[in-house]
C-alpha cells in the first residue's frame, strides 16, 4: 500500500498568477514590473493556452484606418453590445487604455499587419462602427499569446509549466495561497502567496458543441467561488454564430467573425442574404439595406453602411439558429457563409488558417465554395464578480480576476474583438493591483496543514476508489445536458430540469472512478476538471432560470422580449451559501454618469468632431 | 468502419505498442481517435492537445513514422491497416505520447528578446512603429510558428545525435533568430550569437524541417540560408578579414 500522497514542496511568491494566456501572462509581466516575485501556474505548456484560438484581432480606437473612431465611439458601441449590462466603468477604462496596450504590444515585438501607409491596420467586425481591430490575419492571438510569452520569460517570472490548482486557501476572507499538482508525476505543491490572480479563461466545455479546448472548465470561477467570490452574469454564455458543422469531429470548431469583417454573406438553403430580415430595433438605421450599399461599403465609401452580417454575435447567432429551425439550412444543420466572391489570393492573404482549416478538415476549398458554419459554444462573458478599477474580488482580499473568467465588461453580450484587448488591460490592471497589494502585506500567513491535507485527500479520492464511474462518461453526459436544456434558446421547463439533473450529477462526481496511477492520467485530471464544470453549470442555470427576459446572450423562450425598465438594470449575482448551496440575488448597476448619457445620445459626428485635432496626418 | 490504432503505451522502462480499435467516423483525425480511445478504453492515455484546430502545436506525434500534428491528421487520409501512433523520438518520453519539450524553452530563453529601436519623430507623435507590409511579410511568415516542435523533431542533426543539443539550437530557434535579425525595427546584433552559439553551421540544409512544418513555413531557404549568409558575410567577407587583418578592428 503506497503512502498517503503529501506536499512535496512549498513555495513563496508575492503574487502567484493562476493560467497562463493572454490574460494571465499579461498580469504577470505588470505584476513583475511592479517588483512583485511573481510565478505562474499553468495547466498546459507555456504558449498553448486558449488565446491562440483568438484570430480576427484586437479591439482598439488606433484611428488608423477610419480617422473618425475615437476611444468614445467603442465605448458606445461596448454598451450597446453588451445590451447595457456592460459596467459602465469597466467599458470606458477598457476604449480608453486598449490602443496604448496595443502600441506597447508592438513595443515588445508583435507584427501586426500595417494599412498602406505603414501603420497597425485595423479590419472591420461585428458590433464595431468603425474598423477596430488591429490583427494579424486570422492568427491575432498566437501573435498575442506569443508576444506575451516572449516578454513574459524575460521578465523574471518563474513559471510552473502543466501544473494544475486544485484549491485556493483563504484565512479570514483574505487568499493565503494554493495547492497545485504537477501533471507529469503527480506531485502536489502548496504555494504560500500574498495575492493570487485568477485568469483561467472560461467553461464552454459544459456544452457539447462548442470552440473550446480541454482546458476550458471553469477552474477559476470554481476555485473562486469555492473561496467566496461572487460570480456575476453567469447566465450570459456567448454561442458564436460561426462553428463548422462539418464533418462530425469538427463541429464546433470556430470559423473567425473576420471572414464576415473582410466582406463573408451569410446565405441560406434557398440562397437568400437573410441578415437584412433581423436587423434588431436598437440597430434599426444603422446597417446597410441593399446589396448596392453593401457593395459601396466594401469599397470603402465612408457614407455606405455597413453589412447586416456584421450585427452583434447574439443577433447573428439568434438568425442562424431560426433559419435552420424553419427548414432553411443546409444539409448538414448549419447556413452558407461565402467569401469565395473575393479575390482567392486575397482570401489566402487574410484569412490563411481559415482556408487552411477547412482544406484539411473538411476538403472544402473556401476561395472557390462556401463553408457551412452553425454556432458553437464559445465564450463565457459572465465571471468572477470584481471592483471596476483594481480587478479584486468584491468579497475576497487578495484574490484578483481578469480577462474571460472575470465579469463585468461585456454584459449580456461581448463584441468581436474586444476580449484581447480586455484581456490586455485588465490584466495588466489586475497585476499592477494584486502586486502593490502584495508588496504592503509583510509576511505569507500561514496555511494550517490540515487544510492542505484534506485538499490533497479530496484531489486523490477519484484514484483511491474501489469502484465507480469512467469520468469522460460523466463529461460526455454533463455536456448533453446542458446542450439540450441550457443552451442557446432556454425555457423555465428546461432550465428546472437542467438543474435537477445537475443535482444528480454532483453525486455522481463524487463517485468517479479513474484508473491507473498518479502520473500524467487524464482521466484523473478529468474527473478533477468536471467538478469545476459543474458550479460553472449550476451558476448558468440558476441565474438563467432568474432572468426572465431575453438579452444578448441569453435567450428565454418562454420570455422572448427584452424588459427595459428592469432587467436592463440588473445583474445577477451569485454566491456560496453558509449552507453550502448556491445564493442567487439581483444587483443593481451604477447609473450612469452625466458623460455617459452625453456620449449614449451623441450623434456620430459629435463623438468624432471634438477629437479631430488629435488626429495624426497619415 | 473498424479501424486499429497501435499506440505506445508506457515510459522509457516498460512501454509497448497496443491496438485499440475504432469507429472510423466521416472526417476524424487521429486525435479524435485517441480521445475515443481515452473515453471509452484507457482512460489513463497521456497525451497533449489543446486547440484541435492546428493552432497550438501540442499534439505533435509520429504517425505511421512520419512526424505530424494528430489534430489535422484525417484518417481517410492514411493508407489501410492499423494507423501506429508513437511518441516524437528527439525528445525524452515521459509517458505514453508525451514527451519532455522543456530543452526548446531553454533555448529560446537565452536568444536576445525583441530590442525596439528608438522612434523616429513621426512615429514618437503617433506611439507606433511604422512598417512597410512587404518589409515585414518575412518576419510574419517567421511568426506563424505555432512551437509544435516537428522541425525539431525531425532534423536529423539533433534526432540522431542526442549530445547535439548542446551545441544546435535547431530549425525552430533558426527562424527565430531570422525573425528578429529581419524585424525593421529590432536593434539588437544577435549574428555573432547566431555564429558561435546557435550552431548554425550544423545545418547541412536538407530541408527536412521545411518538409514537416504545418504552417508551411520555408524554414531552411527563407530563414536558416540567410542567417547563414549574413552570418558569413560578418566574419567570412575577404574585404573584411583583411580589413580585420590590417586595422585590428572588427
Amino acid at each position: 500500500m503506497p503512502s498517503l500522497p503529501a506536499v512535496s514542496k512549498t513555495h513563496e511568491f508575492d503574487v502567484i498568477v493562476v493560467g497562463a494566456g493572454g490574460a494571465g501572462l499579461r498580469a504577470a509581466i505588470e505584476a513583475s514590473r511592479e517588483g512583485a516575485r511573481t510565478a505562474i501556474i499553468c495547466k498546459s505548456l507555456l504558449g498553448k493556452a486558449h488565446t491562440v484560438m483568438a484570430e480576427g484581432g484586437a479591439a482598439a480606437a488606433l484611428r488608423n484606418t477610419d480617422p473618425r473612431d475615437t476611444w468614445k465611439v467603442h465605448f458606445r458601441d461596448t454598451i450597446r453590445g453588451s445590451k447595457y449590462l456592460s459596467q459602465w466603468p469597466m467599458a470606458m477604462l477598457h476604449a480608453q487604455e486598449a490602443p496604448e496596450r496595443i502600441r506597447e504590444l508592438e513595443r515588445w515585438g508583435a507584427v501586426f499587419d500595417r494599412t498602406k501607409d505603414g501603420w497597425i491596420n485595423q479590419r472591420n467586425f461585428g458590433g464595431h462602427q468603425y474598423p477596430r481591430l488591429a490583427h494579424v490575419g486570422d492568427r491575432t492571438g498566437l501573435e498575442l499569446i506569443r508576444t506575451l510569452q516572449d516578454k513574459g520569460v524575460h521578465s523574471g517570472i518563474e513559471v510552473f509549466m502543466e501544473v494544475t490548482v486544485t484549491k485556493l486557501f483563504t484565512k479570514d476572507g483574505t487568499v493565503t495561497g494554493c495547492l497545485a499538482y504537477e501533471r507529469e508525476t503527480g506531485k502536489f505543491h502548496l504555494f504560500k502567496a500574498k495575492s493570487v490572480v485568477v485568469a483561467t479563461g472560461g467553461f464552454g466545455k459544459a456544452w457539447k458543441y462548442n470552440s473550446n479546448s480541454w482546458e476550458y472548465t471553469g477552474d477559476g470561477h470554481t476555485l473562486a467561488y469555492e473561496a467566496g467570490a461572487e460570480l456575476m452574469d453567469m447566465e450570459f454564455f456567448q454561442f458564436h454564430p460561426t462553428g463548422m458543422v462539418w464533418p462530425p469531429s469538427v463541429r464546433g470548431t470556430l470559423v473567425t467573425e473576420g471572414v464576415r469583417g473582410e466582406g463573408g454573406i451569410l446565405r441560406n438553403s434557398e440562397g437568400k442574404r437573410f441578415m437584412y430580415d433581423y436587423i434588431p430595433e436598437m440597430f434599426q438605421g444603422d446597417f446597410a439595406e441593399t446589396e448596392e450599399e453593401v457593395q459601396r461599403w466594401l469599397d470603402g465609401d465612408k457614407d455606405a453602411r455597413r453589412p447586416p452580417e456584421l450585427l452583434t454575435r447574439d443577433v447573428v447567432a439568434r438568425a442562424i439558429r431560426s433559419e435552420v429551425k424553419a427548414g432553411r439550412g443546409t444539409e448538414h444543420g448549419g447556413v452558407y457563409l461565402d467569401i469565395s466572391w473575393r479575390d482567392a489570393e486575397y482570401v489566402k492573404k487574410k484569412l490563411p488558417s481559415m482556408y487552411h482549416q477547412f482544406k484539411e478538415l473538411a476538403n472544402v476549398d473556401i476561395t472557390k465554395v462556401p463553408m457551412e458554419v452553425g454556432p458553437t459554444a464559445h465564450y463565457a462573458m459572465g465571471g468572477i464578480r470584481v471592483d471596476h478599477e483594481s480587478q479584486e474580488s468584491t468579497t475576497v482580499r487578495g484574490l484578483y480576476a481578469c480577462g474571460e473568467c472575470a465579469a463585468g465588461l461585456h454584459g449580456a453580450n461581448r463584441l468581436g474583438g474586444n476580449s484581447l484587448t480586455d484581456l490586455l488591460v485588465f490584466g495588466k490592471r489586475a497585476g499592477e493591483h494584486a502586486a502593490r497589494r502584495a508588496l504592503e502585506t509583510k509576511e505569507h500567513p500561514e496555511i494550517p496543514a490540515e487544510e492542505v491535507q484534506a485538499a490533497i485527500d479530496a484531489a486523490v479520492a477519484p484514484l483511491e476508489r474501489e469502484s465507480g464511474e469512467n469520468p469522460f462518461k460523466v463529461h460526455e453526459e454533463l455536456e448533453e445536458l446542458m446542450q439540450d436544456n441550457a443552451g442557446m434558446i432556454r425555457e423555465a421547463e428546461d432550465l428546472k430540469k437542467a438543474l435537477e439533473g445537475l443535482a444528480a450529477f454532483a453525486e455522481r462526481v463524487r463517485n468517479i472512478k479513474v484508473g491507473g496511477n498518479i502520473q500524467y492520467n487524464p482521466g484523473w485530471h478529468e474527473a478533477l476538471d468536471i467538478h469545476n464544470l459543474l458550479v460553472c453549470a449550476e451558476a448558468t442555470a440558476r441565474a438563467a432560470l432568474e432572468r426572465e427576459e431575453s438579452r444578448g446572450g441569453h435567450t428565454r423562450a418562454d420570455f422572448p422580449q427584452s424588459d427595459a425598465e428592469y432587467w436592463q438594470h440588473h445583474n445577477i449575482v451569485l454566491k456560496k451559501g453558509a449552507d453550502g448551496r448556491m445564493e442567487v440575488r439581483r444587483v443593481p448597476l451604477t447609473p450612469w454618469s452625466d458623460e455617459v448619457n452625453r456620449i449614449m445620445e451623441a450623434s456620430a459626428e459629435e463623438l468624432s468632431g471634438d477629437t479631430h485635432a488629435e488626429v495624426h496626418p497619415l | 468502419m473498424k479501424r486499429t490504432l497501435t499506440i505506445f503505451r508506457g515510459t522509457k522502462e516498460n512501454g509497448r505498442y497496443e491496438d485499440y480499435e475504432v469507429e472510423q467516423q466521416e472526417g476524424m483525425v487521429v486525435l479524435d481517435a485517441i480521445h475515443r480511445i481515452q473515453a471509452e478504453q484507457a482512460t489513463d492515455l497521456a497525451c497533449r492537445w489543446n486547440c484541435k484546430a492546428g493552432k497550438c502545436g501540442s499534439c505533435s506525434a509520429e504517425i505511421n513514422g512520419k512526424a505530424k500534428l494528430t489534430c489535422m491528421t484525417r484518417m481517410d487520409t492514411l493508407p489501410d491497416g492499423p494507423i501506429r501512433v508513437g511518441p516524437v523520438k528527439t525528445f525524452p518520453l515521459q509517458k505514453d505520447l508525451v514527451t519532455d519539450v522543456s530543452w526548446n524553452y531553454r533555448v529560446k530563453k537565452r536568444i536576445t528578446p525583441f530590442t525596439p529601436k528608438t522612434y523616429t519623430p513621426e512615429e514618437a507623435k503617433k506611439g507606433e512603429f511604422n512598417m512597410k507590409q512587404e518589409d515585414i511579410d518575412r518576419v510574419q511568415e517567421f511568426r506563424k510558428c505555432i512551437e509544435c516542435f516537428l522541425c525539431q523533431n525531425v532534423c536529423h542533426v539533433l534526432r540522431d545525435f542526442p549530445e547535439n543539443k548542446e551545441v544546435f539550437d535547431g530549425p525552430r530557434y533558426m527562424i527565430r533568430l531570422a525573425e528578429l535579425e529581419m524585424h525593421p525595427k529590432d536593434d539588437a546584433d544577435r549574428i555573432p550569437y547566431v555564429k558561435e552559439t546557435s550552431g548554425v553551421g550544423h545545418c547541412n540544409i536538407t530541408r527536412c524541417c521545411t518538409e514537416v512544418c504545418p504552417e508551411n513555413i520555408v524554414i531552411t531557404d527563407n530563414g536558416i540560408i540567410p542567417l547563414k549568409e549574413r552570418m558569413s558575410d560578418r566574419y567570412y567577407d575577404p574585404l573584411r578579414m583583411i580589413w580585420r587583418k590590417l586595422t585590428g578592428k572588427s
